[in-house]
């Protein structure tokens, strides 16, 4: 009987440690290509140079470039997002009747259900050419609506992480604010939202985070170019679309541009790692508070 | 009076502005839908589903497809599951407040938030290259098992959390072992809570298409698969492709497979809603 209980112990713990060994085996798997990478070219030409064209004949390796793209994205998306995430999510907390709230959370969570691949499709093939009539010179691929698509598709990260937020402040200093003849919005703004700071502020941070890993939505919207460069007109390349592009292809094992993938991948886990380390941290900090 | 009134304004506003965004969030979804719906109704018959991809768009079907998605899945939930709601009780039920259990509990939190082209890049070098598994079925499902794992694990743990301690205790005084306890009282009581997470996150697997174009999905296999070891391609795989094709045609072959795609979300994510709801109830 010891010895079953302390046999399932043993495996229940093994497949715990599979989560240990998952983190290992990324940072090992870009680390390993990524070395080899170094060693054909300078960290310093892949920090500072501007053009990156690992598929050309004139081989430049500049991370610059698809850090633009992935950050213009990623900035676009975050200007839709927030604003109406946390309008939203105030709104649902502080004036919306409580039926509605309970349906129409679930309604916009869909938003977050429905597959990359199909909002990629929508910004291609409905919102661009929508963008077009209004400004023509907009080209067919291009970072402006892959990163207003991918802006649509957090809000509901944003409205409902922050709206939980607002939830978890004390009923006290809501009521508190109205004793003292605050309208919603005054109470809103000055005290719901900076007693649930720490929570949006999370909302924002994990929402980023998913912007600058997003895929599908900028390899089929965005374009194939990678240009360093703000303009959200012209299409553009971030770090997951040349990730995508090279595997679409087929790069041999060991050739520089099958190393490229791991370097340009290592980039955006530094990235993405240290947003959701510090967001992990807030979380944390922020739970204490209200215990 | 004057500032009064400036802020019952101020008030009202705000009201109309977030009414206006909720709605407008709302009317996305419908835009999307009908758009979709609107271009690729038509186009699904018996033939799409049953036919093989093609060359000419009017012929193109998603059989190769549909039937990769489910052999896909089929095997992530063989992979994923015991392993994830392994996880989930061993982080509930056995390890103490350590520096272990602070540890996993970190890394699970952040391997949530990696993106998921890092684990097709992690399918590539591991299973792919390492293993020699080659851009095979079994490569693929791998990988998506890795990427969901997180999330079964955070709704086995939630659902063990939600179990009444006073079911647990009484389970202990009857002289029940820990294990007895775990299975016959606390995997019954938290069953709802982590079928609801398994199809949550199976519902997000099936749509991912980024790790599996790294892991190497094709998406003109003429062929459903026989074995572990063979090419393979999936529903958002096809979309993909059909989407990055200039021909007319392939884009109403697109929304059409991603109704279907849709359909299969909606219907997964329902399921799991009602499993939710039922269960919420009964805890109470």
């Amino acid at each position: 009987m010891k010895i079953k209980e302390k046999l399932i112990e043993l495996i229940l713990k093994l497949c715990a440690s599979i989560t240990i060994l998952t983190t290992i085996g990324i940072i090992a798997v870009l680390l390993f290509e990524s070395i080899s990478f170094f060693r054909s070219v300078s960290i310093f030409e892949f920090l500072t140079a501007t053009e990156w064209t690992p598929l050309f004949s004139e081989k430049h390796f500049g991370i610059l470039a698809l850090l633009s793209g992935t950050f213009l994205t990623a900035a676009i998306a975050i200007a839709v997002a927030l604003p109406i995430g946390l309008t939203i999510a105030i709104y649902l907390n502080m004036y919306a009747p409580k039926g509605f709230r309970k349906t129409l959370k679930p309604f916009l969570e869909i938003l977050a259900a429905i597959p990359t691949v199909v909002y990629g499709f929508f910004a291609l093939s409905i919102v661009t050419p929508f963008l077009q009539n209004i400004y023509p010179d907009l080209e067919t691929f291009n970072a402006l609506s892959a990163g207003i698509v991918m802006g649509i598709m957090i809000i509901p990260f944003i409205s409902s992480l922050s709206e939980d937020a607002l939830f978890a402040v004390p009923k006290t200093l809501k009521l508190a604010a109205f004793g003292m003849g605050s309208t919603r919005f005054q109470t809103a703004f000055k005290v719901m939202v900076p007693a649930a700071s720490s929570g949006i502020i999370v909302s924002v941070i994990l929402a980023i985070s998913r912007a600058i890993g997003e895929t599908m939505i900028v390899a089929i919207a965005a374009g194939q170019q990678a240009q360093f460069t703000l303009d959200p007109t012209i299409p553009i390349q971030t770090i997951t679309s040349y990730i995508v592009q090279v595997s679409s292809g087929d790069a041999p094992q060991g050739s520089l541009e099958y190393q490229t993938i791991f370097a340009a991948g290592l980039t955006l886990f530094l990235f993405t790692f240290s947003l959701n380390t510090i967001s992990f941290w807030i979380k944390k900090k922020y739970q204490e508070k209200y215990e | 009076m004057n500032n009064i009134r400036k802020n019952k304004i101020k008030d009202q506003t705000f009201k109309a502005l977030g009414m206006l965004f909720t709605f407008f969030g709302i009317s996305i979804l419908v835009i999307l839908i009908y758009n979709i719906l609107r271009v690729g109704f038509t186009r699904i018959s018996w033939d799409f589903i049953t036919s093989l991809p093609s060359r000419k768009p009017e012929e193109a079907g998603i059989y190769t497809a549909i039937i990769g998605t489910l052999d896909l899945m089929l095997l992530t939930v063989i992979f994923a599951i015991p392993i994830g709601v392994g996880a989930g009780i061993y982080l509930e039920e056995y390890s103490k407040k350590s520096k272990l259990s602070s540890l996993l509990e970190i890394n699970i939190s952040n391997l949530a938030g990696v993106p998921s082209i890092i684990y097709g890049l992690l399918g590539l070098g591991i299973f792919v290259r390492y293993f020699n598994f080659g851009g095979s079925i079994l490569a693929g499902s791998l990988t998506l098992s890795l990427l969901i794992l997180p999330i079964i694990i955070v709704a086995t743990r939630e659902a063990i959390k939600a179990v009444p301690p006073s079911l647990k205790e009484a389970s202990f005084a009857l002289g029940a072992s820990k294990w007895q306890t775990i299975s016959s009282v606390v995997l019954p009581s938290s069953f709802g809570g982590i079928i609801t997470g398994i199809i949550l996150s199976l519902s997000r697997a099936i749509g991912e298409t980024a790790p599996l174009i790294v892991v190497g999905a094709m998406a003109y296999v003429p062929f459903v698969p026989q074995s572990l070891f063979d090419a393979f391609s999936v529903l958002p795989m096809q979309i993909y492709n059909w989407t990055t094709r200039p021909q007319e045609g392939f884009a109403v072959a697109a929304s059409a497979a991603i109704i279907i795609l849709l359909l299969i979300t909606f219907i997964m994510n329902g399921i799991a809603v009602y499993f939710r709801n039922r269960w919420q109830k009964k805890l109470k």
